[in-house]
């Protein structure tokens, strides 16, 4: 009440017919990532049911509620521990992997001023694949145990991007130099990983390859807190630099003019998301359609403030591959496609009705 | 006097050949400078270099006797507002969002509803509240240059740089922009130094005229000392017509005397009265009969 008052004071009269048209975008922004918050609690309890084992929606929540407040509901033990250890960290897993993508192609799209740009234009797919491949077929790896594909997949992602960025870092970092650099690491450890396929037995081709499409089946819970303590420090320093993406759409002259050293703001988001990106990627494989899409189905509804867009990207990313994960698991059960391939096949005729009805027509211009 | 802008030797280029060669000036407060000088002279440079866009290989800028050398980037903006020359940007925001990017020097993470009613102000100071929340990119060239003197204006510094915020501008939104400078430089006290190439605009709006050729200063000074025959005649390679209008000068050109390479020198002497070159109409009236034929 205080703040309408001195804000109203602080003009002759009432607020005008633009400031109240603004007031209630930005609400709407809120709104908006309110309903699909909501959405992707709908759909949890939703996705939980499907299954091999019946299990109703209600059902489904008492026994995620069991686990908080035990004996508050009285719940199967079967369906508890289908619920909790088998159901549930898959889609919490596909929450965060999603949420993880979209907030990092939202932030490289930004920094690379291009909206083709992608968490994978560093090449940290093509660096992941090449671990996998390296661990596959020679049996080469950098962690042992279970964690051979995955710390190989990791670390040579990280190798991808940090080539990239140290070349930004020398020979200075404009968007175009970093995209064309990305395009060439990325063929360079594709080409090697085809030179691996070539060689590879069938187990090691059929390993290689479903790898590459992309699926949530890693995710358990012990994997879970790992990513959550990456995701708990990147995801607020990408936050912080909101205001900088900003400016920086604007282009780098204008972004120093106004305080913003693009330059040192670019090297930095870029190694932040690719630390996101590869903690997704290594468990995940490649789900490319995420990533690219999420940002700008948030942009088009939300519009170019960073400070709503990264959460609203993250957001949509994870209701987007949750969804597509739901499908993928149940279309024709009990084969199990992988995810990557139904993040496409689902999303895609969703984004053309998007672009094609949507009232934001320049939203890249 | 006092001073508010000084530039004390500045030397920028590229490799071994440099761009800006040894510029000095002293601006003081409440001025509206204009930079004018052929294309490739070092206008855009200069306006950079002192913005520290580009960094200058030596020399020293100083704002209220501030070193800006000395100053890091935030500290820049908050004494220092850069209108670019408008350029096509990969993703736009709306109006407001736009304009409030101006107000990063001086908060944090959060706008204040303090930064929002300043930039409403400038918004209905410049005419463009209707346009709040239209996109960037929708609108006319005019509309896309008030929105980013109204950017540069939210920072709240003294002097504010602007990089040829008139081309591409239809003649009215010359004059509407030129308008509006002159007014914050006269209301506000503000300093503005602006890379100019229309010389009738920058002799009408100027106090001083900063004239540039090849990385040096030519020649400073009001509008009737700067813009002589002789001197636009030795900076351009144009011959002129000076006609003195209520003080200000107004320059017409009259031809080429040198041009590029092995280009023969055209005929472009102005027509005189019955006099026809190239098949093109002399008058209306022989327009008209064209058509009419």
């Amino acid at each position: 009440m205080a703040k309408t008052v001195r804000r109203t004071s602080t003009r002759a009269g009432k607020r005008s017919r633009m400031q109240e048209a603004h007031d209630s975008f930005v609400f709407a922004r809120y709104l908006f990532m309110a309903v699909i918050i909501a959405f992707i609690v709908v759909l949890m309890g939703v996705i939980i049911t499907l299954g091999p084992l019946d299990i109703s929606v209600a059902e489904a929540y008492r026994a995620l509620i069991d686990r908080f407040y035990p004996g508050y509901f009285d719940v199967e033990p079967l369906t508890k521990r289908v619920v909790w250890n088998i159901r549930f960290p898959r889609i919490v897993g596909g929450i965060l992997a999603g949420f993880g993508l979209g907030v990092c192609g939202c932030v490289m799209q930004a920094v690379l001023k291009n909206p083709l740009a992608s968490p994978f234009t560093l090449g940290i797919s093509a660096g992941a694949q090449f671990g996998i491949s390296l661990a596959a077929v020679v049996g080469i790896s950098i962690v042992g145990g279970p964690y051979i594909l995955i710390g190989n997949a990791f670390l040579f992602a990280l190798l991808c991007s940090g080539f990239i960025i140290g070349l930004a870092a020398i020979k200075g970092a404009s968007s175009e130099t970093l995209i064309l650099a990305g395009i060439a690491v990325n063929y360079f450890f594709s080409a090697m990983s085809q030179l691996f396929k070539y060689f590879a037995n069938d187990e090691q081709l059929r390993l290689m390859t479903s790898w590459g499409m992309g699926d949530l089946a890693a995710f358990s819970w012990s994997k879970i807190p790992l990513i959550l303590a990456v995701f708990g420090i990147c995801i607020p320093l990408l936050m912080l630099k909101a205001w900088d993406l900003n400016i920086m759409t604007a282009g780098d002259d204008t972004a120093k003019s106004i305080g913003v050293n693009a330059e040192h703001v670019r090297i930095f988001i870029m190694l932040v998301s690719s630390l996101v990106v590869a903690t997704v990627v290594c468990f995940t494989g490649t789900i490319s359609f995420i990533g690219l899409v999420a940002p700008h189905m948030a942009r088009m509804i939300l519009g170019g403030d960073h400070r709503f867009l990264i959460p609203a990207s993250g957001i949509l990313g994870a209701a987007i591959l949750i969804a597509a994960d739901g499908v993928a698991m149940n279309v024709i059960a009990p084969t199990v496609i992988p995810t990557g391939i139904m993040t496409s096949v689902i999303g895609v005729p969703f984004f053309m009705c998007l672009m094609l009805k949507g009232r934001r027509r320049e939203f890249w211009t | 006097m006092m001073i508010q802008l000084q530039a004390k030797g500045i030397v920028f280029g590229y490799n071994s050949s440099p761009i800006l060669k040894d510029v000095s000036f002293e601006i003081g407060p409440s001025r509206l400078v204009t930079i004018v000088g052929p294309n490739g002279s070092g206008k855009s440079t200069l306006i950079k270099c002192i913005d520290r866009i580009l960094s200058p290989k030596s020399g020293s800028i100083l704002i209220d006797r501030k070193d800006v050398t000395k100053m890091d980037r935030m500290e820049i903006a908050r004494n220092l507002s850069y209108v670019p020359q408008n350029s096509a940007r990969t993703f736009s925001s709306n109006v407001f969002d736009t304009v409030l990017m101006g107000r990063r020097p001086h908060i944090g993470w959060l706008s204040s509803d303090d930064d929002e009613d300043k930039v409403w102000g400038v918004l209905r100071l410049l005419g463009i509240e209707d346009l709040a929340m239209s996109g960037f990119g929708e609108l006319s060239g005019g509309q896309q240059q008030k929105v980013l003197i109204a950017r540069a204006l939210v920072q709240e510094t003294k002097v504010m740089l602007l990089d040829e915020p008139t081309s591409n501008l239809d003649i009215w939104h010359q004059l509407d922009v030129m308008n509006i400078v002159s007014d914050l430089v006269r209301k506000r006290r503000m300093t503005a130094l602006i890379a100019l190439h229309d010389l009738n605009l920058a002799s009408k709006y100027s106090h001083g005229i900063i004239m540039m050729k090849k990385g040096k200063i030519m020649a400073v000074g009001d509008p009737g000392s700067v813009l002589t025959p002789e001197n636009i005649e030795a900076i351009y390679n144009v011959e002129v017509a000076v006609r003195s209008q209520s003080e200000a000068p107004f320059i017409v050109p009259v031809r080429q005397i040198k041009t590029n390479g092995s280009r023969p020198i055209p005929d472009n002497r102005p027509f005189t009265n019955g006099e026809r070159r190239c098949g093109f109409p002399r008058s209306f009236s022989e327009i008209k009969e064209i058509k009419l034929s």
